[in-house]
């Protein structure tokens, strides 16, 4: 550090007397590069000021005390602006540390709760969930029963950032530590339900939307704990439908019974599940509408399933001027024949 | 000759410029340049204030030339019976400070000092020594 002050001083004391001589631009430009090599170099602002007044006693044998003086007074002034400078330089560190961390966090827990979209006869599935930072608060899981039904669900935890996000986890080794295909959703809600309540921070709490189809009979049966409501789309009358729902969020009481609903899909139909990052994206002050989410399914439905999911976050994404502001997440089945 | 070592009381805020000036006086002796001597003045200046606010007046600083075959330096030891620190490793974290960062604070003490240490102990009072080597 002394080092680069010293080699210069030569350096600084010629524009400072080229500047005062002809006030020209190049020697303004000149000590502009100098003070970046200082930043990059951790140079503090006392230092510089040293560096001037050297310069300048160099330069003129004979200055005034009172301007040597008040050259003494502005170095002082400067000390706490050196200390402060190190000091965020020493968080900034901190926080690549951490957001490294972080980082390496959330892609374990994408590789966690990773699940593959699965092949079911007739249906087309598509499936998006973006978060807003770098954890994602929303789930979505698939899996497929030994007779070919599907088994799906899609959750919001309710309480923001990394705790929040964690919590995910422990909802998909429950998941996975049921039988499927044994299970009806309400069952699997009532028992997600109690492991939630047990394990996770009171004010934690989660949304769930617990569906299975079944190809077998174009069925279609769910249940909701709280959740943002779905949507049916009937492609015979090109029209959605709100899938109405009761029940309680996961982890608000210890025994909740959910009630379960049933729908039969025809060809064409879809059914739309979603989190409320979708309906409550913002653009400026203006909360979006359900309708702007259907109009844009609609837009799209000659389009894959997933090519729909992809093109309502795209549409959403631009709208937060791609900084969303809450976890965003998607699904949609579609009866194919 | 001036004295080898010197301490200041600290009971009110006028105190803290006292403590500065010896601070200088002794580094300038030392043969400190003006930057390093504006960095003990601040340094003292940040350790008298902190007895001054939280120390119930009731502290010293104590300033020692040192000059041995290693080198010249100053040592400053700050001492009180005030309530002691209950957390060192907390007040040290940069951004700690309560006066919402805008004093250098205890970290601040240890960036402008070559060396530096506390030990405290609750209701029985803080210790710093910190030391700056002339180069
Ligand atoms: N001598 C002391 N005795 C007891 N507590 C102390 C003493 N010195 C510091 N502390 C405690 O440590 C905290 C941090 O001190 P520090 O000097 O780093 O910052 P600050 O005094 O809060 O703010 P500033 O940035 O203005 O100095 C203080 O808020 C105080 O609680
Ligand atoms: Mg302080």
């Amino acid at each position: 550090m002394r080092k680069v002050i010293d080699s210069n001083i030569e350096n600084y004391k010629n524009l400072l007397k080229s500047y005062i001589e002809t006030q020209d631009e190049r020697s303004l430009y000149g000590v502009e590069m100098m003070s970046k090599s200082f930043l990059k170099n951790n140079i503090l602002p006392e230092e510089i000021v040293n560096l001037h007044i050297q310069a300048l006693e160099d330069l003129y044998p004979d200055l005034s005390e009172e301007i040597k003086h008040s050259m003494n007074f502005l170095l002082e002034a400067m000390i706490s602006y050196g200390l402060k400078h190190q000091e965020i330089q020493t968080l900034r560190e901190q926080q690549i540390a951490l957001k490294s961390e972080i980082s390496v966090a959330a892609s374990m827990q994408d590789t966690f709760l990773k699940t593959d979209i699965p092949t079911i006869e007739g249906l087309d599935i598509g499936a998006i969930s973006a978060p807003a930072h770098q954890m994602n608060g929303d789930y979505y899981h698939f899996v497929k029963g030994k007779n070919g039904t599907l088994g799906m669900a899609i959750a919001d935890v309710i309480g923001k950032g990394i705790p929040a996000a964690l919590s995910m986890s422990m909802i998909k080794y429950a998941i996975d530590s049921y039988p499927e295909e044994s299970m009806e959703p309400n069952v699997i809600l009532e028992n997600l339900n109690r492991v939630v309540e047990r394990n996770v921070d009171p004010n934690m709490f989660i949304t769930m939307i617990y569906a299975q189809y079944s190809p077998a009979y174009n069925k279609l049966r769910f249940s909701s704990a709280g959740h943002e409501p779905g949507f049916h789309y009937y492609a015979k009358d090109n029209r959605f439908e709100e899938l109405k729902t009761k029940g309680l969020a996961l982890g608000v009481l210890a025994d909740v019974e959910y009630q379960e609903y049933e729908l039969k899909m025809e060809k064409g139909d879809m059914v739309i599940f979603l989190t409320d990052g979708v309906t409550e994206s913002r653009e400026e002050d203006r909360f979006v509408e359900v309708e702007e989410v259907l109009d844009v399914i609609r837009k799209y439905k000659t389009y894959s399933a997933q090519e729909i999911v992809n093109h309502v976050y795209k549409y959403f994404e631009r709208l937060q001027d791609f900084q969303l502001r809450d976890d965003f997440t998607m699904i949609i089945l579609r009866k194919e024949v | 000759m001036k004295p080898q070592s010197s301490c200041v009381t600290i009971q009110k805020e006028w105190d803290i410029v006292g403590a500065r000036h010896v601070a200088r006086d002794m580094a300038k002796t030392l043969g400190f340049g003006t930057v390093d001597q504006a960095r003990i003045a601040t340094a003292v200046s940040e350790l008298a204030r902190n007895i001054y606010l939280y120390a119930n007046n009731d502290g010293q600083i104590y300033f020692d030339m040192i000059n041995t075959i290693d080198g010249k330096g100053l040592s400053i030891i700050a001492v009180d019976s005030g309530p002691g620190i209950s957390d060192i490793a907390e007040v040290m974290q940069d951004g700690f400070s309560t006066s919402g960062g805008l004093g250098a604070g205890l970290p601040g003490v240890k960036r402008l000092m070559d060396e530096f240490d506390i030990q405290s102990e609750l209701g029985k009072g803080t210790k710093i020594t910190a030391k700056k080597w002339v180069r």
